[in-house]
């Protein structure tokens, strides 16, 4: 089959989405195997990897902030209507506790996280490698990859977690202020109660696959940057589909990951 | 003076999809010589320079640093290599995230073990190599176009490479602005002994410039020797380049 020239802002035919598609599936492949090959050799950018820790958390703090209690509480409050009437409100703080741990903090943080993290490191990888400072960086004897993608993979799949953590812990507090409104329910009692329903699997369960969502969206928007071309256009359709191939792939990843922890 | 060959190019050819923009392309570059590469747009020229970094790989032929191919040798060899090759982009490609000053250490932070004191030294030297002392601390945002030039040029001579590529260096600038740093890269050329390959469309940077001059057309190289032998040639595509009249077909 002769490979079809891609052309950035016109419009494809059905077989050049398709070698798009798969194209994209074998770049990000090489890439991850790329990132394992470049993390273990030194020197190690910590600095670089710190500060894009600091970075990435600062960025998507506000926006999983007013998530995670907005959430917990409405999630709370749903929780309330159901069990209300059947007179089982005390299973509102297990239940609440179980399904963010689970599912609801997880992946909502990432799917946040996929929208600003994923994006910065599109935009600002393409805007780098259409005015060929990536190339600059090429030929002055230092290697693009270490420099700019491994330190952004690496801080992408550390943070997430912490920030998973962390709305965990808002959301529990917005489901409190929803039972509290309803039902004046003791604050010591709502804590006791959703512990003594969450047990080691939940928490491991809910943490692991944070680990790998940050990866993928690290991966994905160091991808899509590295491999902008067509100038701007080329910059905006990059940015654009960090998101939405993150996004995707953090659906798809958690998908798997409820199925294996389901065995 | 010139010396030894330090590039050798053979039977360079790429292709762009079904256009041909290099064709079987083969010349020397001589060790302390400033090369131009002229030609019309489209004819390679970038294309030339940016497989002499293996930034582009070409479909066949060979390109020799002293005696090694850069298109065949391995990774850690062509870092090596890389960073005896200075390459000054049309843009200056500086990174617009970091001060002019950390643009200037970036490369010595990376490939050097120089203590940090003495990067701020070889850094404040380099900036009045280049006439932009006071630039210093400035974004690149906050700098012209011929400002951006000169401190992508700086940032390139910091390493000490042998060679430096310039891809066109002074595109989009004002007459005056154009001398000044075609004066600059000849009198860095002088300092520093390097050899220069430079791709440009600006007769006037040649002149400045020059020790010899090769022409590109349709991708192969149409002529080559000294910018003023050339330009007495009794030939339509010569005398049309560097004629201010314009030349119709039936002339």
């Amino acid at each position: 089959m002769k490979t079809p020239q891609l052309i950035y802002g016109k419009r494809l035919t059905g077989e050049e989405k398709l070698y798009n598609f798969f194209a994209m599936l074998g770049g990000i492949t090489v890439f991850v195997v790329e990132y394992f090959k470049y993390f273990f050799i030194p020197p190690y950018e910590i600095e670089e990897t710190k500060k894009h820790m600091a970075d990435f958390g600062m960025k998507t703090l506000p926006i999983v902030s007013t998530m995670g209690i907005i959430i917990g509480f409405v999630m709370a409050l749903q929780s309330y209507f159901v069990l209300e009437p059947l007179g089982a409100t005390d299973f509102i703080p297990g239940s609440l506790g179980i399904s963010i741990l689970r599912e609801f903090a997880p992946i909502l943080t990432a799917l946040l996280f996929a929208g600003r993290v994923s994006s910065g490191i599109g935009a600002e990888l393409g805007s780098m490698r259409v005015t060929e400072q990536i190339d600059a960086m090429e030929v002055s004897g230092i290697n693009p990859f270490k420099f700019l993608v491994v330190p952004r993979v690496t801080a992408s799949t550390l943070i997430l977690p912490l920030l998973t953590v962390y709305v965990i812990f808002i959301s529990v507090i917005g489901g409190y202020l929803a039972t509290f409104l309803q039902e004046q329910m003791n604050i010591t009692y709502y804590f006791n109660s959703m512990i003594s329903y969450i047990d080691m699997n939940d928490i491991l369960q809910g943490m692991i696959k944070t680990f790998f969502f940050g990866f993928m969206v690290g991966i994905v928007g160091s991808y899509k940057g590295f491999t902008t071309e067509g100038g701007t256009v080329g910059v905006g359709l990059s940015t654009t589909s960090a998101v939405v191939t993150s996004s995707l792939l953090i659906i798809f990843i958690d998908m798997i990951m409820v199925k294996l922890g389901m065995m | 003076m010139a010396g030894n060959k330090i590039i050798r190019i053979e039977n360079l050819t790429k292709s762009f999809g079904e256009k041909k923009v290099l064709d079987d392309v083969s010349f020397d570059v001589l060790e302390g010589e400033n090369l131009i590469v002229f030609g019309r747009s489209g004819t390679g020229k970038s294309v030339l320079l940016k497989s002499i970094v293996r930034l582009l790989k070409p479909d066949a032929g060979a390109i020799f640093f002293e005696d090694e191919n850069i298109l065949t040798m391995k990774e850690k060899k062509l870092l090596e290599t890389r960073k005896q090759i200075g390459f000054l982009f049309q843009s200056g490609a500086l990174y617009d995230s970091m001060s002019v000053r950390d643009n200037l250490a970036f490369p010595l932070r990376k490939l050097t073990k120089l203590p940090a004191e003495k990067i701020n030294d070889k850094i404040e030297k380099t900036l009045e190599l280049v006439d932009l002392s006071e630039a210093i601390d400035k974004m690149p945002a906050e700098l012209s176009g011929g400002m951006r030039k000169r401190i992508g040029l700086a940032r390139t001579i910091i390493t000490e490479p042998r060679v430096i590529l310039y891809d066109e260096p002074t595109t989009g600038l004002d007459p005056i602005t154009s001398k000044e740093i075609s004066s600059l890269i000849l009198s860095l050329q002088r300092k520093l002994k390097t050899t220069s390959i430079v791709v440009t469309h600006d007769l006037i940077c040649a002149q400045i410039i020059s020790d010899r001059v090769i022409f590109l057309k349709e991708g192969k190289l149409y002529i080559e020797g000294k910018l003023e032998t050339i330009k007495e040639k009794d030939d339509k595509f010569i005398k049309n380049f560097f004629s201010n009249e314009i030349l119709t077909e039936a002339e």
